[in-house]
């Protein structure tokens, strides 16, 4: 059992084997373009990662602006809409999030967290980033290809997904496969690397009840991803025959617009089956790494131990396990058994618990602490507001017969917005704030962040807070136009015309953000190697930004756990984890 | 401080809100109140939750901010508070989800008495079928479909010959009888929601999907597809009005039979 109290340190054994010495690049060229450096892949990752999330980021002003002005902008048309709300999905989920999450801070963390000098296949690791450049170039491609990119919505389920009536179904959804296959091909060269890491490469000292919460989440959110992923891959490769071979695994006999289809005897249902038993870990798979992020957030700026350590690293366990056999509670109107309804509504609110535990844990750790409102625990506050909002709405949709009359409607979009987009991207720039001065050895500028903080947290509120309603109301997802519409009454459009100019005012407010990136990089403050006072190993490197092999030449040598933050007669308020023994008062 | 401020507006104003905004759910047309009492009962629990660890978040920042000279206390865990809250929420998520489950076991429970009718889905258009003097559909598939033939009726099944079918125009349904609505699309995925009556499924393309309902007053109601059909699912709208029993009697009298349908005209 791990140590959680100051005073008791342990022996710490000699390393069991030698260290190997490091690749170490000559040319600018493997230096800084092929670069077998994590920090250095972890940034081509935040960028890439970042460049693509603001394709999806205007996006969805487009699509915005189409549901607040109704045929206002002859840009927008029916087919154009679809491409929209299908790219701006995808890229979200998967090429922004996923890869941000496990691509960005999980390679520039778990090194520097875990003592190690670099991931544990560095030319395997690097390889991942390039194949994701590919599968975003290729993903991009849709835009330019003939017909344009698919319009099936993220889900891209069959028949619909490959048919003559949805936007994209010549090139659009081909590319789209291809780069998922890509994706997922890229996703495990890195992912296997975290894994391997995090397992193998641990400096002396570093048992797994020492981690920081931060790697516990991104390494089960990685382990999951390694199991999630592949149920994709094989539905994306069926997909592919079945649209360009002609082969029928998901089609049934057709008549499409009044033409028989050669196909039959495929089940549109099992690629739903595939899409969710990917799609609902997926959720977890962005969550779990916000959701140690954002532990390790609280915790040093309330200066103050996360509460229930041991409790919360099971909880990370528990609901990245119980993630795997909750999957249909998204196809509860689908059709399918309809016994499956009592399983995975039982399934999906017993993960509830676990969550909810972990949500006591971070307003337990505010509780008595020494709270500091920088900006990166302004985010981690509004984390919690929208994690708790969107969480407690997935009670409602995860219970069958709530969702019965909830599904397709905007109450779902408010939903998961809520819970995997804003919340995990309000952890997601906390953890830029937090961690920039590592990276770059300045400090991001605390007025522009404010700024950023400000317009964004209220604004993403009050586009997603008042969208269930209209949701409660009947009115669906996925509609171009609303139309006459009996049971819509005029004040939904005010409403809706209310969402858009709110999501202007949030996405414009980013462009704030980026500013302060670039901005800062020459003229912030300069930030020493630990401006926070943290515990963490990557705030103990030699050199800030840490040089290549992290560590110069000796290792660190790990005492104790992250969390001791205003121990008891302690000097400081902090005390990093190599450090041996604590100097008492007096 | 400003956040402290924020966090109540988000409490008291999201209460305020839920509480006075104009959107909430259509009048119900169908014997599924026992949902709306399910919505109810989860927006009870799941808004005191919100409130309560809002507002302690609140509580929390205003009090344990930073001063010069605070030390925040060193309490790595407390097992019995951790265990409670475990316990706590437990019972409120049972408090969900147990009136949840037995109402989807009469969601999932067809009454015996229930009148079958068949809604058909395709690209962007809705049609139906109902069983004629024998009560019976007869059998289909997609490769009987033809102009002649939309549904795709069984030609040779003696129980499709008097079956009503409707394409392009308007369902009718009697109040206060449940209907077991069979589900069929010939295409690609779509959905049979009408938002007053809660319930809702989808038509899956290679299967017969199936739920029940009992309209319970009379009027007409927009039938919306609810599931992405391509560009033109948010034009695939019908209309079903519920009748009268005698009003209903009327309406099937005018209808025509798929024998009738399928005589060529000479």
């Amino acid at each position: 059992m791990s140590e959680v109290t100051a005073d008791t340190v342990g022996s710490i054994g000699p390393a069991e084997v030698p260290e190997v010495e490091l690749y170490h690049a000559h040319t600018w060229l493997t230096k800084y373009v092929f670069c077998q450096d994590a920090k250095v892949i972890a940034i081509q990752y935040s960028l890439t990662a970042m460049a693509i999330g603001l394709v999806a980021l205007v996006l969805s002003w487009l699509m915005r602006l189409q549901l607040a002005f109704p045929g206002e902008f002859s840009l927008i048309q029916s087919d154009n809409y679809y491409q929209f709300i299908t790219m701006h999905g995808m890229i979200m989920v998967i090429y922004l999030l996923t890869a941000l999450f496990l691509g960005g801070f999980g390679n520039y963390l778990i090194p520097l967290m875990v003592g190690a000098r670099d991931m544990a296949f560095p030319y395997v690791n690097m390889l991942s980033y390039w194949i994701y450049l590919l599968a975003v170039l290729i993903l991009v491609a849709g835009f330019f290809a003939p017909g344009g990119p698919t319009g099936a919505g993220w889900t891209l389920y069959p028949p619909q997904a490959i048919l003559s009536g949805t936007p994209g179904h010549e090139w659009g959804i081909i590319l789209m496969m291809a780069s998922l296959i890509l994706f997922i091909i890229g996703f495990t060269m890195g992912g296997l690397n975290y894994v391997v890491t995090v397992l193998q490469c641990r400096t002396r000292g570093m048992t797994l009840m020492r981690l920081p919460l931060t790697v516990w989440g991104i390494f089960t959110a990685t382990v999951m991803a390694l199991l999630a992923f592949p149920a994709l891959f094989v539905g994306c490769v069926m997909m592919t025959l079945d649209r360009m071979l002609g082969t029928s695994f998901f089609m049934p006999s057709i008549v499409e617009l009044g033409q028989q289809l050669t196909y039959s005897g495929g089940s549109p249902i099992l690629f739903q089956h595939l899409f969710w038993f990917f799609g609902h870990p997926e959720v977890y798979i962005v969550a779990l790494p916000a959701f140690g992020i954002v532990s390790d957030l609280i915790s040093t700026h309330a200066r103050k131990n996360i509460f229930g350590y041991r409790m919360m690293v099971w909880a990370i366990v528990g609901i990245g396990a119980l993630s795997f056999i909750v999957w249909a509670h998204h196809m509860y109107v689908s059709g399918m058994d309809s016994y499956f309804g009592f399983f995975f509504a039982t399934t999906t609110l017993i993960i509830a618990v676990p969550t909810a535990i972990k949500v006591y844990n971070w307003v337990l750790t505010l509780w008595r602490g020494d709270i500091h409102l920088t900006v990166p625990m302004l985010f981690a506050l509004a984390f919690i507001v929208t994690f708790v909002n969107g969480g407690l709405t997935g009670l409602f949709l995860g219970n069958v017969v709530v969702d019965v009359p909830l599904s397709a409607t905007l109450f779902v979009v408010a939903h998961f917005h809520m819970v995997m987009g804003v919340a995990p991207i309000m952890t997601v720039f906390g953890g830029i704030y937090h961690w920039y001065p590592k990276v770059t050895g300045r400090m991001l500028n605390e007025t522009l962040g404010r700024v950023h903080f400000w317009v964004t947290f209220v604004g993403a509120y009050a586009i997603f807070f008042p969208m269930h309603y209209l949701g409660l109301l009947g009115v669906p997802r996925r509609y171009y136009e609303l139309g006459d519409t009996a049971f819509i009454p005029p004040s939904a459009a005010t409403l809706n015309v209310f969402i858009t100019v709110a999501a202007l005012i949030v996405g414009a407010a980013q462009m704030v953000f980026l500013f302060n990136l670039f901005w800062s990089l020459s003229r912030g403050k300069e930030s020493g190697p630990n401006p926070w006072r943290a515990n963490t190993l990557e705030w103990q490197t030699p050199q800030t930004p840490p040089g290549h092999g992290n560590w110069g030449k000796e290792l660190p040598v790990v005492y104790r756990w992250p969390y001791d933050y205003s121990v008891p007669g302690a000097e400081q308020d902090f005390i990093p984890q190599n450090q041996p023994a604590f100097a008492k008062v007096g | 401080m400003p956040i402290v401020i924020a966090l109540v507006l988000i409490a008291v104003g999201s209460v305020a809100f839920h509480l006075w905004n104009p959107w909430w759910l259509t009048p119900i047309a169908s014997n599924w109140q026992y949902i709306d009492a399910t919505i109810a009962i989860t927006f009870w629990i799941t808004g005191v939750v919100f409130t309560a660890v809002i507002l302690f978040m609140a509580y929390c920042v205003f009090r344990f901010r930073h001063i010069p000279g605070r030390q925040a206390a060193y309490e790595p865990e407390n097992k019995k508070l951790e265990w409670w809250l475990a316990i706590v929420t437990g019972v409120g998520v049972a408090a969900m989800l147990t009136p949840g489950l037995f109402v989807w076991s009469q969601f999932v429970t067809v009454p015996a008495n229930a009148t079958e009718f068949e809604a058909v889905g395709q690209q962007w258009n809705w049609a139906f079928r109902l069983p004629g003097k024998s009560g019976r559909l007869g059998t289909s598939d997609v490769k009987y479909i033809s102009s002649d033939n939309p549904l795709g009726v069984n030609p040779n099944d003696p129980n499709g010959k008097d079956n009503i079918v409707i394409v392009g125009d308007d369902l009718h349904l009697p109040v206060g009888k449940p209907v077991k609505v069979l589900l069929r699309s010939v295409d690609v995925v779509h959905d049979f929601y009408v938002p007053e009556f809660r319930a809702k499924m989808d038509l899956m393309p290679g299967m017969v999907t199936r739920f029940w309902f009992t309209p319970i007053r009379t009027g007409e109601f927009e039938i919306l597809c609810a599931g992405f059909c391509g560009v033109g699912h948010p034009q695939m709208r019908g209309k079903v009005v519920v009748d009268t029993e005698s009003d209903y009697q009327t309406w099937l009298g005018k209808q025509q039979t798929f024998a009738q349908l399928s005589t060529p005209a000479k």
